[in-house]
């Protein structure tokens, strides 16, 4: 049986020029810091990789701090405030959430969208906002929240980990102080991430010592890792077209659902969405029976995010849109790539529509 | 680049090639292997969970740890962050001194001045000529105001290794924490938290033939130790360390860390040797050599020496078929001179002029001669001029 991998959002199949690339960057021995030729190798290669990190969402090289992943680029962003004056929504991942104390937290609408009028008269310190939800793959508002923030003089930061690759992302026009990245959900590797910062940036690192990334972020530099980011980034870069086909591949498959049950909600299918992601509710079924049967059939889902899917609690973006129990935790999220194909979607499909069709017979039987 | 061209890498503080058996136990998890060790809902997920969990268990096995006392981080800075501040902050309701070394890595010294900046006392204990700290010193810097106590096995400029047992002893003694960073130590000898009563230790598998950007720090349960995480989200590692864990590296650092403990004896003699002949035959020809560090309490694969009458930088210019170094990599692209020189008691002028070597796995008693060669008459060239300027003057 081969397996039917719908869950991008989760993390993205790593592309083969990546693999070579980090291969390669394995291969070289040298530490970025060094100053002898090996040393200088790889330091070349560090920078040939943030350039291409930069160039994938309009930044400048100089601009781009690379970090061990996305949840220390939002833990480097949100840490520099006291913990207690940030404001956020509600719909942002846990690695921007936890950070914070008690925090203000603005209301997003049904639609999934943050509402503009519940940002509060008295702002200080920071606003984050995600430029895309990982969950409904929702887009906010993030550059006219941007000009807001910028004309009451407070900081922005916007969590574009799910945005970047899959929407276009121009750094520059969004107009945000800081904003973070992630390699492996673009098909780069685990373990690297960026946070992109504005030249007046001054901020106080999270991990001290050897004084690399300009002092802002110590450590030895992930050659491989950075390396094998650079690359995903150029590819998603060149492969941007293909987003239209996973867009098409996406309505194909939310059509298809509403055929087998028109009584299933699509979460956030009013917003203006990411092209690839979707989070349905198939009534009175759980997600977690409906992700373990997909998983039989050999279609790779989730319930919610990666990270919390090990914990069965209800979503806490589905909950800030307004929905009730019962349908949120009936919500599954299928999110598609840039190796998607209509067979994957079909495959889906038939694999929800038996698990459908089983949960309603007993129904039926009993009524007989 | 040309093969046989390239220079001999003698740099293995710095880094260390990544073991071709490391690479190609980390490959599938690129490939086919590519899940989210977090999505619980499928069998991609699965199997790269399945992948971390063995990792886990080889990284506690060559420290005597127990597998769920070992959190995976992107490598040493960032344990050695977490284990200082983590506890420090946890703890600063009921204490507030920590005491560590002026020779200890920059990270463990700069999470230091940031909790001085907090609020926190440290003291920071001297170390002799030997590179080694004075037992009566921290006996003494011990108060009932400790939380804890951090000190490094292995010093990654002069390799001296600290007497980890008998600092633990007291550690325990006084009910202080004691964390080490063993970022040059694992793998290079053998390192037993139970033994030697290490409390947290840091490693990272890039200085012991893994790839880069992972590590993991140790947090003993008995005594159970408490930190604050420094990044929080999604709760990974026990909530103390958030983040999409990456499998591959994962899988690289455990099979770095295996072979590592298959090899470690037998490496350790070879290079030791080959490290002894090196200095005897610099020190035999050259004169003006002065080692730094002592030589009985040192690391195998490491050397280090000033030279008299010249200066590094010059040195390494006249050495491009030798990757060494001049004090730490981390520090090198600055100009300040090593604050662990400075530390055994070097002058400016011979901090600025010596030279760390680091051998490893892959070096040979060949590449040890052919390097030894260029040494002695890059020394000379360099002295030589020197002598050539100050005449012309």
């Amino acid at each position: 049986m081969t397996n039917t991998y719908l869950d991008y959002n989760a993390t993205a199949p790593v592309w083969r020029e990546v693999v070579e690339a980090v291969s390669r960057g394995l291969a070289a021995s040298g530490n970025a810091s060094s100053v002898h030729s090996a040393g200088r190798a790889a330091r070349h290669m560090v920078e040939e990789a943030r350039e291409k990190v930069a160039a994938l969402v309009n930044a400048k090289p100089g601009q781009v701090i690379f970090t061990g992943g996305g949840t220390e680029a939002n833990n480097l962003a949100m840490r520099q405030v006291d913990l207690g004056g940030a404001t956020v929504s509600p719909i942002e991942h846990d690695s921007v959430l936890k950070p914070l104390g008690q925090g203000a937290r603005l209301r997003v609408r049904s639609d999934g969208v943050v509402d503009l009028k519940s940002i509060p008269e008295q702002l200080d310190g920071l606003v984050s906002v995600m430029l895309a939800n990982n969950e409904t793959g929702v887009v906010q508002p993030v550059k006219k929240l941007a000009e807001l923030c910028r004309k009451r003089g407070v900081a922005f930061h916007t969590d574009a980990i799910q945005a970047v690759g899959k929407i276009s992302v121009d750094w520059r026009d969004l107009g945000v102080q800081m904003m973070s990245i992630s390699a492996h959900k673009l098909g780069g590797p685990q373990g690297v991430g960026a946070l992109i910062v504005d030249d007046t940036w001054n901020g106080r690192p999270l991990l001290e010592g050897g004084g690399q990334e300009r002092g802002r972020r110590a450590g030895t530099e992930n050659i491989a890792g950075i390396v094998g980011f650079g690359v995903a980034a150029e590819l998603v870069q060149k492969n941007f077209d293909a987003m239209a086909d996973v867009r098409a591949l996406r309505d194909m498959l939310e059509h298809g659902l509403r055929a087998i049950d028109p009584t299933v909600i699509i979460h956030g299918g009013k917003a203006e969405r990411l092209p690839n992601t979707v989070c349905a509710s198939m009534p009175g079924v759980d997600a977690e029976t409906q992700v373990l049967s997909l998983d039989l059939a050999g279609v790779m889902i989730s319930a919610g995010s990666a990270c919390s899917s090990g914990k069965v609690t209800t979503s806490h973006v589905l909950k800030a849109m307004g929905l009730d129990e019962a349908s949120a935790s009936s919500a599954i999220r299928i999110s598609l790539g840039w190796h998607s194909t209509s067979d994957d979607v079909e495959k889906c499909l038939t694999a929800w529509r038996d698990l459908y069709t089983r949960t309603r017979r007993p129904q039926a039987t009993a009524a007989e | 680049m040309d093969q046989r061209k390239k220079p001999i890498y003698l740099d293995c503080h710095a880094t260390t090639p990544v073991d071709p058996r490391v690479a190609e136990a980390m490959m599938p998890y690129f490939t086919e292997k590519f899940g989210n060790p977090h999505s619980s809902g499928h069998l991609y997920g699965w199997e790269v969970a399945e992948a971390v969990e063995i990792a886990r268990e080889q990284v506690a096995a060559l420290i005597n740890a127990e597998p769920e006392e070992i959190l995976f981080t992107s490598g040493a800075t960032e344990a050695n962050n977490i284990a200082i501040k983590g506890v420090a902050r946890f703890y600063k309701k009921h204490r507030n001194h920590l005491v560590t070394a002026v020779s200890e890595h920059m990270c463990v010294l700069d999470s230091c001045f940031q909790l001085e900046r907090e609020g926190f006392d440290v003291t920071y204990l001297r170390v002799g000529t030997d590179g080694l700290i004075d037992l009566n010193e921290l006996e003494a810097a011990v108060t009932e105001q400790t939380i804890l106590v951090s000190i490094m096995t292995v010093q990654n400029e002069i390799g001296t290794i600290q007497p980890m047992a008998e600092i633990g002893a007291i550690c325990r003694e006084r009910k202080v924490f004691l964390h080490t960073d063993a970022a040059q130590a694992v793998g290079k000898m053998p390192v037993d938290v139970k033994q030697m009563k290490i409390d947290l230790l840091s490693l990272t598998a890039h200085k012991i033939f893994g790839p880069m950007g992972i590590g993991a720090l140790y947090v003993g349960k008995k005594p159970r130790v408490r930190l604050e995480p420094i990044f929080s989200g999604g709760g990974q590692e026990q909530g103390l360390r958030s983040g999409t864990l990456a499998p591959a590296l994962c899988v690289g650092l455990g099979e770095a860390l295996k072979l590592a403990g298959e090899d470690m004896i037998e490496d350790a003699a070879r290079l030791r040797t080959l490290r002894d002949k090196m200095w005897q035959r610099l020190n035999g020809t050259v004169p003006g050599l002065v080692l730094n560090g002592s030589m009985t309490d040192r690391v195998a694969v490491n050397l280090n020496f000033s030279v008299v009458g010249a200066d590094a930088e010059s040195l390494m210019a006249a050495l491009p078929g030798l990757a060494v170094s001049s004090g730490s990599a981390c520090s090198s692209a600055s100009e300040e001179s090593s604050h662990v020189l400075k530390a055994i008691g070097l002058s400016s002028s011979l901090a600025e002029a010596s030279l760390r070597i680091g051998l490893g796995r892959f070096t040979t008693a060949d590449e040890v001669e052919m390097a030894t060669d260029q040494l002695i008459s890059a020394i000379k060239t360099v002295r030589g001029g020197r002598r050539e300027i100050a005449a012309a003057e």
